[in-house]
């Protein structure tokens, strides 16, 4: 069995993000970059199923500018056994980004497509779901726990109020939850292994995919700045500051 | 904390030529590794004196113990500027303790195996080392006899098959916890004194071999520091380590490995320090304002950070230089006497600008101000680094 697998490249978690000066985003020049955890979780899991002996092939891939063969490689140096680089001067939303993927799955014949719930740099929570909708595939989302056995895969979701557990027939899609594991270091052994590794590299054309946006951006502001608290001496203070200052009883 | 760990403040880190795909890699695993495995116990281990064998033996399997050594016992063949990532970010660590138990087993001790070693020798030793379940520490410092290596009074006589050992050695790194320990003796006395010196492989609990005492030091509190005594210590004469006699001009090849190393730590030191520093003053309130309002503040520490930047480039370029198998020896002069003195300088005004907070124990300025001390006299002091830039000038 194989597993697809999309890395994407996004403003490391430790940044402090910026809003640039003129709004049109945050700022990305110079700032470090690294492959989203959530994908990171992805890859994690696809390696594991392999050493269980369940997949075959873990294939990595990315989309974007070129620097993205860096988190493929990453991937790569986590045990992934390829890559695919679908390099594009585009900005890349969802939509466009399941409909590559949809040509790869259908290039590649994967049994499973197991993608990250969000990616952390716009929160936009789609591309799985997107994916599932345009191959008919069924889908597990926010997955704490998955199993696979023979043609099918349980699928274990956190949700409001607790665990509900989905029972699917693959192919399918799977999209990862913080909890589905704690992914590896690559080890330097490995990330030298990494650099002899093949990444595949095409464009959009290449796949039949049109990727011009069909989302505009209005503006991306900072949040108000936090204000500093203020400390009461007794209950009855407070709800008299609530009542005359706050104004919310 | 978080303000080291996140790099700088932005995250940002100044484009470094030298590094290639693989160095950034190494250098975001050690990050990693070091935020989550090191940072939030490192404050016991400087009380415990030690760091922990599971630490040093994850971080083998990971393969940051073996960065050049050979790949069939492990390694990972990578160059010299991945052997400076290395030291940047276990000085970034903030905790030089941690960062120098590390250091002196990978670049200080381990490569006069690496270098001089027989097969029979690597094959016995190398694969423990990189998987960090041997630790290693050198032996060449004695209570009379420090940077002037010729003046070492331990000797080694051939009986048989054995060398025997008489002496100690003072300010040993890894000496109380250390598996092996490559001990440098006269072997010839009669000759001149850089043509009578060997090495020889001593392990941990062979007879004779004894830790003097456990030393207690200024800073660097979570590495282990032993005087090292060795009464009519017998090894077998398989032991001696590269060609009997020449061990002085294999403690001087090291040299320039150690020092380059010793300026990354430092830089990676100075790197951290001003980074907690931009992060206390851009918060800390006083006079209306905050102190990085304040202009003698930020033109001091921006006239640090433009320093530090300098001399962090000066540090791969030598690093560079080695790893092309070019002389170096003026750049990594120059390194370890700048990069020794400039951390110091960088620490007193990062400490003053914390104020009272500063001077507490639990500030983690507090502790690298301690530690920093040491990098202008350890591994070659200042003064004894700057005559060797001045023979080259």
């Amino acid at each position: 069995m194989k597993i697809l697998v999309p890395v994407k490249r996004v403003v490391d978690y430790n940044v402090k993000v910026r809003v640039k000066a003129d709004g049109t985003g945050v700022e990305t020049s110079g700032v470090k970059m690294s492959m989203n955890p959530f994908d990171e979780i992805s890859i994690e899991e696809a390696v594991r199923l392999k050493e269980k002996g369940v997949a075959t092939e873990v294939i990595a891939v990315s989309m974007g500018v070129a620097a993205c063969a860096e988190t493929i490689r990453t991937a790569l140096a986590m045990g992934a056994d390829r890559g695919i680089l679908v390099e594009s001067a585009v900005e890349l939303q969802p939509l466009a980004v399941a409909k590559l993927m949809k040509a790869l799955v259908d290039k590649e014949q994967p049994q499973l497509v197991i993608l990250g719930k969000q990616a952390i740099d716009d929160d936009m929570n789609a591309t799985g779901q997107m994916l599932a909708a345009l191959l008919g595939w069924p889908q597990g989302t926010f997955a704490s726990k998955i199993e696979i056995s023979g043609d099918g895969i349980s699928v274990t979701r956190e949700i409001d109020g607790g665990l509900e557990t989905l029972a699917l027939t693959l192919p399918a899609i799977v999209t990862s939850d913080l909890r589905l594991n704690e992914p590896r270091y690559a080890s330097l052994p490995n990330i030298m292994k990494a650099r002899k590794k093949p990444i595949e590299t095409m464009k959009p054309e290449d796949l039949g995919v049109d990727p011009t946006p069909r989302l505009t951006l209005v503006s991306v502001a900072e949040p108000p700045k936090r204000q500093a608290g203020k400390k009461v001496g007794s209950v009855a203070e407070l709800v008299s500051k609530l009542r005359t200052e706050a104004k919310v009883i | 904390m978080s303000a080291v760990l996140a790099s700088s403040p932005t995250g940002c880190i100044a484009e470094n030529p030298f590094l290639r795909e693989e160095h950034i890699a190494l250098r975001d695993q050690l990050r990693r590794f070091i935020r989550t495995e090191v940072a939030p116990h490192a404050g016991q281990w400087e009380i415990d004196g030690m760091v922990p064998r599971s630490i040093l033996r994850r971080m083998g399997e990971l393969g940051f113990l073996g960065i050049r050594y050979a790949q069939r016992y492990g390694g990972s063949e990578m160059d010299t500027i991945a052997t400076a990532v290395l030291a940047e970010e276990l000085g970034r660590s903030t905790f030089g303790g941690f960062a120098i138990t590390v250091l002196v087993h990978t670049d200080m001790a381990s490569p006069h195996i690496a270098n001089a070693a027989n097969a029979a020798q690597l094959d016995r030793y190398m694969p423990d080392i990189i998987a960090g379940r041997k630790i290693a520490a050198v032996a060449v410092t004695e209570p009379d006899a420090g940077s002037d290596v010729a003046a070492i009074r331990t000797t080694a006589r051939r009986e048989g098959d054995d060398w025997v050992l008489n002496g100690t050695k003072m300010y040993i790194t890894n000496g109380v916890h250390g598996d092996v320990v490559l001990v440098a003796a006269k072997t010839d006395v009669s000759a001149k004194a850089s043509r009578g010196v060997s090495i020889f492989i001593v392990e941990a609990g062979t007879p004779g071999f004894t830790i003097g005492r456990a030393l207690d030091k200024q800073g660097w509190r979570s590495s282990d520091t032993a005087e090292l005594v060795f009464e009519e210590c017998r090894i077998p004469a398989i032991n001696l380590l590269g060609s009997e006699n020449r061990g002085f001009y294999a403690i001087m090849r090291n040299f320039q490995n150690e020092r380059i190393v010793l300026g990354a730590q430092a830089m990676g030191e100075a790197q951290a320090a001003l980074a907690l520093t931009l992060d206390w003053v851009r918060n800390r309130k006083a006079f209306g304002g905050t102190l990085w309002d304040k202009q003698v503040i930020r033109q001091r520490l921006s006239m640090l950070a433009s320093r530090v930047e300098a001399a962090r480039c000066l540090v791969y370029q030598a690093a560079w230089l080695d790893a092309q198998g070019r002389d170096c020896i003026k750049d990594v002069s120059m390194v370890k006497a700048l990069c020794g003195e400039l951390v110091n300088d960088v620490m007193y005004d990062c400490q003053q600008f914390h104020g009272g907070m500063g001077y507490m124990r639990e500030s983690a300025i507090e502790r690298m101000v301690r530690d920093a001390r040491i990098q202008a006299i350890g591994g070659g002091a200042t003064e004894v680094m700057l005559e060797e830039v001045a023979k080259r000038l």
